[in-house]
């Protein structure tokens, strides 16, 4: 029986030191990745990580800039820069980094959720002044995808709501391209029924009508359209419109740009409270402002990303046609605006599905 | 004198209640209580009316009734298909049967979302069984039926599981000895070995429509999302989040929490009666 005890003891003893030490561990490593950054770095010139967290469709794109800016860094300061890359969801991203990711940059799909970060002091006011054409290097803007030979003729938004088409978006609720989506197709019906709120909302339903599966975000709905091979045409962003087109062939799929689309301006920012941690406010500051070179408006660009350059957008004119867009903020009064408006609850996106 | 007999006196036959008790209490807080209880003290925060007026929104409450009747009705077919799977598993030798054993536990092993992903490729009106579906005029991917599919495929090991061990050590005699006394094969099963298979298999049940209730990764690729007809609880919390509403989040949670809670203790209670009134039969 004495044997017995021990024996239990023992293992109530072991399970209860292997949770310290779980728990423990979990402790001292988050305590030492600031220490070991601020280390290196003070260890004049020797190397230096950074962490990006971007959203879904730029993983390709930083993957090809972040080689180009660790040449660049290496040329100008002579430290070793490596960028490592975090991708996901853009709201998700803003909630880790919120709930503590060290990011040193953010460069998310929409000002609204570097504003959520904001909120929270992590980064200071005024960030989208910060760098030139508000703090977004590349813009890129809403296009349908449709199948070779476009069989249901879809040309514009107002092809959309016909009984015989069936449209693929994602959510607006938990996906920041579709919310883009939304606007886009809102902003066409505001200027198709000058404004009148009734009209536009019943473009809207109908469209919606249209829609028989809201995928959580904007890559799982091209799976749906692309791979499953469901509905006549895709809503989505011009970059992934183009990803689809190298990926899956040319002979499979078309790009329609509608009369009218929206500027997406994909925003990046510094996370202030995060760099001045891990000392490399220096080095992210350059991250950003590299965004802006020739050079990196070359690889946005060969990204299917609207470059800002007029030199760089000039040479790739015929893959990004001039169309008239709406603005978020100029058309919808800013994202913190259009968020209330529309996509919170209660709002229009609510209204349209609520009130059948 | 008193004060030496009476820890003699109270000391259990099995030791180490003591400290497997403090141990399983300190588990379950660092593991369920604590991290339950953050969903309280968020929800804490706000007014009666804001709490009331969020967890009763229509649209979170067409989404709890998809998430519950699905998960119903899956972890319902689950109880009677598994049943008859572990039957076979467990009363018949056959080449493969250990292949098969081994396939039960895979939907434990994927990752859900991986799950969702095939199946709604499988089942959506393009795939293999959803365009055979199709002329039949029946839709599996993005209606309420499909997210069922997709919570069968996840709640099947549950029910297998709990039930096959039980099934292993029933009496043969007993069977020998119902036969023997004149009950014909029928008569034998229903009235010798189901009862005996009842608790587990209420319990295997209520593990699956547990599950079912909680699962988001699998579920949103095969229901649509569609608000008001295909949109699960769990995928209203993801969006609230997204709308950087923890409190709205927190609430629908604890509403989740709360009914899955008296479900489960409701199960509990049918599966102690069961296992009660077997003992004194």
């Amino acid at each position: 029986m004495k044997n017995s005890r021990a024996k239990w003891f023992v293992t109530g003893t072991l399970a209860l030191s292997l949770i310290t030490v779980l728990t423990g561990c979990g402790g001292t490593n988050n305590a030492n990745s600031p220490a070991t950054n601020n280390g290196s770095n003070t260890a004049a010139k020797g190397d230096i990580e950074l962490l990006n967290v971007s959203y879904d469709p730029t993983r390709e794109l930083y993957e090809a800039v972040n080689t180009k800016f660790a040449a660049y860094w290496k040329e100008q300061s002579g430290q070793n820069v490596k960028i490592n890359q975090s991708h996901g969801g853009s709201g998700k991203q803003s909630r880790s980094v919120i709930d503590g990711l060290k990011a040193d940059v953010v460069t998310l799909a929409l000002g609204y959720d570097i504003d959520a970060i904001q909120s929270k002091g992590l980064i200071e006011e005024g960030w989208q002044q910060k760098y030139q054409d508000n703090s977004s290097p590349y813009t890129s803007t809403i296009a349908f995808l449709v199948r070779k030979g476009n069989p249901k003729g879809i040309k514009d938004w107002a092809d959309l709501i016909k009984d015989d088409v069936k449209v693929v978006t994602p959510n607006p609720k938990t996906s920041g391209g579709a919310r883009w989506n939304y606007l886009a197709a809102w902003g066409y019906a505001s200027k198709q029924f000058n404004g009148d709120e009734a009209q536009i909302k019943a473009y809207m339903k109908s469209l919606f009508n249209n829609v028989e599966t809201l995928d959580s975000g904007a890559r799982a709905s091209t799976t749906t359209f692309v791979e499953r091979g469901l509905g006549d045409v895709l809503i989505t962003w011009e970059n992934e419109a183009y990803l689809s087109l190298k990926e899956f062939g040319e002979d499979k799929f078309e790009i329609i740009y509608p009369s009218i689309s929206i500027l997406a301006e994909p925003p990046v920012a510094v996370v202030d409270k995060n760099v001045d941690k891990n000392g490399t406010r220096e080095v992210a500051e350059a991250y950003l402002e590299f965004l802006y070179t020739e050079e990196a408006q070359e690889l946005e660009a060969q990204n299917f990303y609207r470059p800002r350059l007029a030199s760089v957008l000039e040479k790739y004119k015929e893959q990004f046609p001039d169309i008239p867009m709406v603005n978020v903020d100029t058309d919808f009064g800013g994202w913190a605006e259009a968020q209330k408006t529309h996509f919170d609850d209660g709002g229009t996106f609510d209204e349209i599905y609520t009130k059948q | 004198m008193k004060a030496a007999v009476k820890p003699a006196k109270g000391r259990s036959v099995l030791p180490g209640f003591g400290i497997s008790m403090g141990f399983t209490v300190v588990y379950l807080s660092l593991i369920v209580i604590i991290p339950l209880a953050g969903i309280f003290i968020k929800t804490a925060g706000i007014s009666w009316a804001e709490f009331w007026e969020t967890a009763t929104n229509a649209r979170v409450v067409a989404a709890y009734k998809v998430s519950f009747l699905t998960s119903f009705a899956a972890a319902s077919v689950n109880a009677v298909f598994g049943l008859l799977v572990a039957w076979v598993l467990v009363r018949y030798n056959f080449p493969g049967k250990r292949i098969i054993d081994g396939l039960v536990d895979l939907p434990f092993a994927l990752p859900t979302a991986v799950a969702g992903i095939a199946l709604t490729t499988i089942y959506s009106q393009n795939g293999w069984i959803g365009s055979l579906l199709e002329p039949l005029g029946v839709k599996v991917a993005f209606t309420p039926i499909g997210i069922t599919i997709a919570l069968m495929f996840i709640g099947l090991p549950f029910v297998v599981r709990t039930v096959q061990p039980v099934m292993q050590e029933l009496d043969k005699e007993i069977e020998e000895a119902s036969v023997i006394l004149g009950a014909n094969r029928f008569r034998t099963f229903t009235r010798v070995i189901f009862p005996e298979l009842l608790p587990p298999l209420i319990t295997g049940f209520a593990l699956a429509f547990a599950r079912g209730i909680g699962e988001y990764g699998s579920v949103v690729f095969i229901s649509g999302n569609m608000p008001m007809k295909t949109e699960i609880a769990p995928l209203l919390i993801m969006s609230k989040l997204e709308q950087f509403d923890y409190v709205g989040a927190t609430t629908i949670a604890l509403v989740m929490l709360v009914i899955s809670f008296v479900l489960l203790l409701f199960t509990n209670y049918l599966q102690w009666r069961s296992s009660r009134r077997m003992i004194k039969e």
